[in-house]
């Protein structure tokens, strides 16, 4: 029983990465109905980043703002130079502008970094009292940043007039045009939280998986799982999917498939939610008049 | 009175296929003026030229300012308000979110505060369903929620296309009512562009007549209202 309740808090502490990363693709997708494949790859060259200041005897905290701002800038510029000239082209083209980029930032993470597994701090204290035999510091303290940054986002959504345009533009480009936004800005706003939040969940969870070029390819794919199993255009149904996809990968690796193959639920997942349920658990089905 | 729009040898294209061919006309400040035509004679792509939604060329100049090669949300933020066709409605936020938007660039926020509880006194309906969904709204609801989310912006020209779209006449005339009334307190000038010419007519103080892409007839309401062609094939008797 204890190693059942074990399996599914870590399922949850896991969950709210995979929900993180795939809300920054459901926020991408919402936008520009693609699915930026570079998320993971992206999230861990910030977390290099977060690293490199961590090492030149920066302050954790200080090294966690400074990569967030510097993500959400570098997710902006993407967007205005790399995206925008690709705006209107097929969706092709823009997939293979996403996997160009997922090969650019893992080549140029490990360049720079080199693809030795380094260990990543953890920004909270080992013995803590909130640590129980389920949960460790770390896993409750990535939780609590975790739902933080979502309240964060749900708030910067729903109160602020630029969360209102972004939600506009996302809706109904054209009509947005015509009541002033500049929709085309509000995509690159939307990549740089894409990125910022990416790079959040990176710098929570390099301290368990160590961080190495490669950290989130399957990590990006347990975040696509969610935010398929979610339903693709809902932000809400992507991160009860992260939950669910974290679970449930944690109870069949333990007592079904063994570890080495977790990441086959994820792949599971998603094939089964595309033949079976296309729109997610949450999603709204899709229709359009020819 | 000045020109507030001056429209000069304008073209409009989608594509390859050229909609509207050197188009002049104008606008006097303050004014209602309609733009009458058959269903795919231009109306709505002159709309669109106006704020730049499709490849144009010519002169289009507002208050002395070119419009012609601006974005359109630089057109918008000139206080060109436009009620589009299909009515633009963010049917997934809700009725004052809607509102708020058509304010975004506004940044005197008490106003704009203001300016929703006029709207919610101009349309009382709008105000039940503050909190509903647009989507969930009727058509002659959402056709007031357009208009009201394009005065939020305090226009000095309202671009209208076909109000009375697929609305019951009642509706229709009321908010023809409404429009008249704004025109006459607020002193917001108008482009109209119908197929109910009769209707137009009587709104407008001026009427362009558009046949394919190109300005047939244009004058004062009533000269147009008694033009033998006009009242033929327009008006029906």
């Amino acid at each position: 029983m204890e190693a059942l309740f074990h399996q599914i808090f870590a399922g949850i502490s896991n969950g709210v990465i995979y929900a993180s990363i795939g809300l920054a693709l459901v926020m991408i997708h919402q936008a520009t109905h693609h699915i930026n494949f570079a998320q993971g790859e992206m999230a861990t060259f910030s977390t290099f980043i977060a690293w490199a200041l961590v090492n030149s005897g920066w302050p954790y905290w200080g090294a966690f703002f400074a990569t967030v701002a510097v993500s959400f800038l570098g997710g902006l510029l993407i967007q205005r130079t790399i995206l925008k000239p690709v705006e209107k082209a097929p969706v092709l083209t823009n997939v293979i502008v996403f996997v160009g980029l997922l090969v650019i930032f893992n080549a140029v993470a490990g360049m720079i970094f080199d693809h030795t597994i380094k260990s990543f701090p953890s920004p909270f204290p080992k013995d803590t009292g909130i640590a129980t035999q389920y949960f460790s510091a770390h896993q409750f303290g990535s939780v609590a940043v975790m739902l933080v940054v979502l309240a964060a986002l749900y708030a910067f959504f729903r109160f602020t007039p630029i969360g209102l345009a972004m939600r506009a533009a996302a809706q109904n480009p054209d009509s947005a045009k015509l009541v002033g936004v500049r929709v085309s800005w509000m995509l690159g706003v939307g990549w740089g939280l894409a990125a910022a939040i990416g790079a959040v969940a990176g710098m929570m969870v390099a301290p368990i998986v160590f961080l190495d070029p490669n950290m989130m390819s399957g990590i990006l794919l347990y975040g696509f799982a969610a935010a398929l199993l979610g339903g693709i255009d809902n932000a809400w149904g992507a991160v009860i999917g992260g939950f669910i996809v974290g679970i449930l990968e944690n109870l069949l690796g333990a007592y079904v498939i063994g570890t080495e193959l977790k990441l086959t639920v994820a792949l599971i997942l998603i094939v089964g939610t595309l033949t079976l349920k296309p729109d997610g658990l949450f999603g709204k089905a899709v229709v359009t008049r020819v | 009175m000045p020109e507030l729009l001056e429209v000069k040898g304008l073209n409009a294209s989608y594509g390859a296929t050229q909609v509207l061919y050197d188009m002049n006309f104008s606008l006097a400040q303050g004014q209602i003026t309609a733009i009458l035509g058959a269903n795919g004679a231009g109306k709505t792509t002159t709309l669109r030229a106006i704020c730049q939604t499709v490849k144009t060329s010519g002169s289009v100049l507002f208050d002395g300012q070119q419009l012609v090669g601006k974005a359109t949300e630089s057109v918008v933020r000139m206080g060109v308000g436009h009620v589009p066709d299909g009515r633009g409605t963010f049917t997934a936020l809700s009725v004052e979110e809607n509102l708020k938007l058509g304010a975004y660039v506004r940044k005197d926020r008490a106003e704009v505060a203001l300016d929703i509880e006029r709207a919610y006194t101009r349309f009382p309906r709008l105000k039940e369903r503050r909190n509903q969904q647009a989507g969930t709204l009727s058509g002659g609801e959402q056709q007031m929620l357009a208009i009201s989310r394009a005065l939020m912006l305090r226009p000095r020209l309202l671009l209208l296309d076909e109000p009375s779209f697929g609305l019951a006449p009642l509706i229709v005339a009321e908010i023809f009512r409404i429009m008249r009334k704004i025109n006459e307190e607020e002193k917001v000038s108008m482009l109209l562009v119908e197929q109910n010419a009769s209707l137009a007519l009587g709104l407008a103080s001026h009427a362009y007549l558009l046949e394919t892409g190109r300005i047939v007839i244009s004058g004062p309401s009533e000269q147009i209202r008694n033009d033998e062609t006009v009242r033929k094939v327009y008006l029906g008797y």
